[in-house]
């Protein structure tokens, strides 16, 4: 049955895709394109740009999509829910463990001792940003880009949203 | 204003302007639930966002699901996961004729490279912050320690971030044993020093 298949894929590719959606790109291709043969490494490119050019989790907007090709509105809702519910479910049940020993030393040194790394994984994640902004647009929009958001988002404390579509249209402007 | 209409409000409007997948999205999902709606302390987002970052699966969406169910319940995970999702699914089943020939039209790539550098500093400016809580909670030295090692072994070896945070979680959890164990039996130990001594 191809629910039962577009339900299989999407989950694969995402219990496996380990470091959140655009990790799982790859494998979603693998399940696609190499196993299913759903459609032509071509086509999943395109699509793959399109998915790109518009905003929101990039894995659940190609799910969402290939699940529409392949079986229609049920398929499309299929393979949402395999993106989405097993890890949704994992991180819930996890916290409800968790919070049980919320206020003992252990959970609090836990969670002390993780900062550093999620620190890093922040600023590696910002400096893979600038370097694609540097390569993309240079050095002098990158550098007024950045000035503009520190000054905004941390000084004027505009809401995000704004500065968004403030560089969205800077970017249609001035980037094209 | 109702909880729900407020996840809802606010994992859309995440959703909508996160730019380049989900993990573009964080800052945006920390600023509704820190700073704007007050769902919860800054210190609890990072202990969300390292728990899931243990975990497979997209991490947009895993956040959304234990902010929507910390905030309220079943139903609120619903709310928050549909709302995160559906705007940009449905455009993008609604409007792919015309998506198509924009794909490859220079203002959207001009706009996505537009959006870069702001996303690029969000991230900067949550790795800081990061920097300094952990900075108050383990004190300098011990920090930077402990970044130099996650910098040496995520981005130089090449070890997946989730095993690195698993690796700590399950340290610290022994260390903190031992030291509890260590504070229940004061007496025993001076005991068992008193005997050595004499």
């Amino acid at each position: 049955m191809i629910y039962i298949e577009i339900f299989w894929s999407f989950l694969i590719a995402n219990l496996l895709g380990y470091g959140g959606g655009p990790a799982t790109i790859p494998l979603i291709q693998i399940e696609v394109v190499n196993e299913r043969d759903w459609m032509t490494l071509s086509e999943f490119g395109d699509l793959l740009a399109i998915a790109n050019a518009l905003p929101g989790p990039i894995a659940t907007k190609m799910a969402g999509f290939i699940g529409y090709e392949v079986g229609g509105v049920i398929g499309s809702i299929v393979a949402l829910a395999a993106t989405i519910l097993p890890s949704a479910i994992a991180v819930i049940l996890l916290f409800k463990f968790v919070n049980l020993f919320k206020d003992s030393p252990k959970v609090k040194l836990m969670t002390k001792s993780v900062q550093p790394i999620i620190a890093i994984l922040l600023a590696v994640m910002a400096y893979q940003f600038f370097l694609t902004a540097f390569e993309n647009s240079g050095i002098f929009h990158l550098v007024l880009l950045a000035l503009l958001s520190y000054l905004t988002l941390s000084r004027f404390k505009v809401h995000p949203s704004f500065v968004i579509i403030g560089a969205l249209l800077y970017g249609g402007i001035f980037l094209s | 204003m109702s909880k729900y209409l407020e996840l809802a409000i606010g994992f859309a409007r995440t959703g909508v302007t996160g730019y380049g997948g989900g993990p573009s999205t964080i800052p945006l999902i920390e600023f509704e639930a820190v700073k704007k709606y007050k769902w919860m302390s800054e210190e609890e987002f990072s202990e969300v966002l390292a728990l899931a970052n243990t975990l497979p699966g997209p991490i947009a969406t895993k956040m959304a699901a234990y902010i929507g169910y910390k905030v309220k319940g079943n139903i609120g995970a619903a709310v928050a996961i549909l709302t995160h999702v559906l705007p940009s699914v449905i455009a993008m089943l609604g409007l792919l004729g015309v998506l198509y020939s924009f794909s490859h039209s220079p203002i959207v790539g001009g706009m996505v490279q537009g959006v870069t550098p702001v996303i690029g500093y969000m991230l900067a400016e949550m790795a800081y912050r990061f920097f300094q809580n952990g900075k108050k909670g383990l004190g300098l030295s011990k920090m930077l320690l402990f970044s130099a090692i996650s910098f040496i072994l995520i981005q130089l070896v090449g070890l997946h971030p989730g095993i690195l945070i698993a690796t700590f979680l399950i340290s610290a959890f022994f260390i903190a044993s031992r030291k509890e164990k260590a504070a229940k039996t004061p007496d025993k130990d001076v005991v068992e020093l008193k005997e050595k001594s004499s």
